[in-house]
């Protein structure tokens, strides 16, 4: 089959793999019908995340059809049109009992911290990911599910991590009717937090970029107010104004380990990777929150120390509310919400590359060319 | 983009500066007719996960209280900070070459607590991407740093019209991308001509 590999910082090329096989009772072998690059699949392209290996096949957002199961799979068959979340998870351990599906203890050796996740580096387990023609999905009967047949399968892909994290990401924030929410971070799972926070009775939506275009999605797509950070002094500053002194109530941090703004937070952190991540966005959401609101981390970073506003965090007396999203917990409201026609995930898709054109694919959302926000993968085209 | 005001100096007269009223009150009308979907989930009991931490392990699907275990191919790496191996783990890419060494050295020695454990890690994996570019060059498919960068996508992609007249961040270290993508090579190139240069040299001797 033909997969994606990557080959060292920046570098990824296809290559012929051997089609995957079941490797536990559970297992399922997923032919991939639409896969995307995320945007935390950069920190991995960027070389940020440590034990990323070369030959790994990344992608964590993808659907397909069920090519094999394993002798103990019960609720899947070859044939059955899936989507499957990004996190690879038992379902009984003491986490996933509880619900909290992105920390399952069962299938990550290589880290305590993190859960299982498709195609994203040994630091979370070491499973190849759904960039390629096949896929091994382990846990079938617990983590993927079939899709809607209602549902178009762009927008089945975009609820397997980007639209369910987005939700996430507001849920976090604990949104009460009229509050204030700023979202930092333009790109797919912000657009999606913003317009989540609607939904749970936002009264201001406020996202902030730095690329104009992504902000004129964010008004058309999210109807949200939108502010370029790079046209004012001190995001900050203009983030206390803007809420006549208080602060937000809420702030979500959509962006992550590469967040720019700060010379010395980007080098140090993209490019030396001296740092887990470049903790500008988070830096800015606690200072632009108000005392006593709530920051919800939604971005990405790796398990290195970060330098974080730790103290003003405390004095402020702020709610920090963070995880890697639980997407199938997420699934039912948000089938419910798309049905009911209030989002429409596909609508942020840019881009669709067949696999053959993944090292360009790349290397454009990366640099933020050619207007792209979400690019899916087409194996097979 | 949303006008900032700026304050005029007077501090009572700006919201953090005075009690305000107990509930903020919307036009939940005008924001349901801008918004489809306005306030679906504005009670929290409509949002998953509520409440949270539910104690409910049939809700996931399992049919087992521990799983079977996958076969362990190979000495597993694995975090010490585990009690042992977990049941189903990924299969991709062992450890190989001085990379392995140092990978293996790292889950064997340091928790997931220290430092040490994740500096060792991104070591390996920049040693690991020069042990399989030199290893490559012995294969019918090179790397190619053209190709696999994507770069030729600066040309069909707008390249030139994505970054010129905008105020983007990254302009302020985007000279630094080429050092770290292609200075390895050029040092590389170079030392590889410095060595075939003095090999010359020492068998002209």
């Amino acid at each position: 089959m033909k997969a994606m590999v990557y080959r060292g910082p920046y570098k990824v090329r296809v290559e012929e793999k051997d089609i995957p096989s079941i490797e536990h009772p559970n297992d399922a072998i997923v032919r991939v019908t639409r896969a995307a690059i995320c945007g935390s699949d950069l920190h991995l392209y960027h070389g940020m995340m440590p034990d990323t290996r070369v030959g790994m096949t990344f992608g964590h957002e993808f659907v397909g059809v069920v090519h094999e199961v394993g002798s103990s799979v019960e609720r899947l068959k070859p044939g059955d049109r899936v989507m499957v979340p990004f996190n690879i998870f038992c379902g009984s351990c003491w986490f996933c009992a509880r619900g909290l599906y992105s920390n399952c203890h069962n299938v990550n050796p290589n880290a305590t911290a993190v859960g299982g996740i498709y195609g994203y580096s040994h630091t979370c387990g070491g499973y190849d990911g759904g960039q390629a023609e096949f896929v091994r999905v382990p846990f079938a009967d617990v983590g993927p599910a079939p899709i809607p047949d209602w549902m178009d399968e762009e927008d089945a892909v975009l609820c397997t991590d980007a639209l369910a994290t987005g939700y996430f990401g507001a849920q976090l924030g604990d949104i009460a009717e009229g509050d204030t929410v700023v979202v930092f971070g333009a790109g797919p799972v912000g657009l999606f937090a913003a317009k989540s926070a609607w939904l749970m009775g936002a009264g201001r939506v406020i996202v902030v970029d730095q690329l104009d275009y992504r902000l004129e999605k964010a008004r058309q797509f999210a109807q949200a107010e939108t502010v370029n950070f790079t046209e004012h002094d001190d995001i900050v500053v203009a983030m206390k104004q803007t809420t006549d002194y208080l602060g937000a109530d809420v702030v979500i941090d959509a962006v992550g380990a590469e967040a720019d703004g700060s010379f010395l937070q980007h080098v140090s952190a993209a490019k030396l990777k001296l740092q887990g991540g470049s903790p500008v966005a988070l830096n800015w959401a606690i200072d632009s929150v108000r005392k006593g609101g709530t920051v919800s981390v939604i971005g990405a970073y790796g398990p290195l120390f970060s330098a974080v506003k730790f103290g003003d965090a405390m004095n402020k007396g702020l709610t920090l509310r963070m995880n890697q999203c639980p997407v199938k917990r997420q699934w039912p409201r948000l089938f419910e919400h798309i049905r009911d026609g209030y989002l429409k995930p596909s609508d942020i898709v840019t881009h669709r590359i067949p696999l053959e054109h993944i090292a360009e694919g790349y290397h454009m959302f990366s640099a933020k060319l050619d207007g792209c926000i979400k690019t899916l993968v087409v194996p097979g085209t | 983009m949303t006008p900032i005001p700026k304050s005029d100096g007077d501090v009572s007269r700006h919201a953090a500066y005075l009690p305000g009223e107990p509930n903020r009150r919307v036009d939940r009308e005008a924001l349901r007719a801008r918004i489809p979907g306005w306030g679906a989930d504005v009670d929290p009991a409509d949002r998953p996960s509520v409440p949270r931490l539910r104690y409910d392990p049939s809700a996931s699907g399992a049919h087992w209280e521990f799983p079977e275990r996958q076969p362990e191919r190979w000495p597993r790496e694995r975090s010490i900070e585990h009690a042992g191996l977990p049941p189903v783990f990924g299969t991709s890419t062992p450890p190989r070459g001085l990379s392995g060494v140092l990978r293996r050295h790292a889950y064997a020695r340091y928790s997931e607590g220290r430092a040490a454990h994740w500096l060792l890690l991104i070591a390996a994996d920049r040693i690991d991407a020069w042990e399989s570019h030199l290893a490559s060059f012995a294969t019918l498919r090179p790397d190619n740093p053209i190709t696999e960068t994507g770069v030729l996508a600066e040309f069909d992609r707008h390249g030139l019209s994505s970054r010129i007249g905008q105020r983007r961040a990254d302009r302020s270290h985007l000279w630094l991308d080429p050092i770290v993508v292609a200075g390895p090579w050029l040092l590389a190139g170079a030392g590889a001509v410095a060595a075939a240069r003095a090999l010359r040299r020492r068998r002209a001797r």
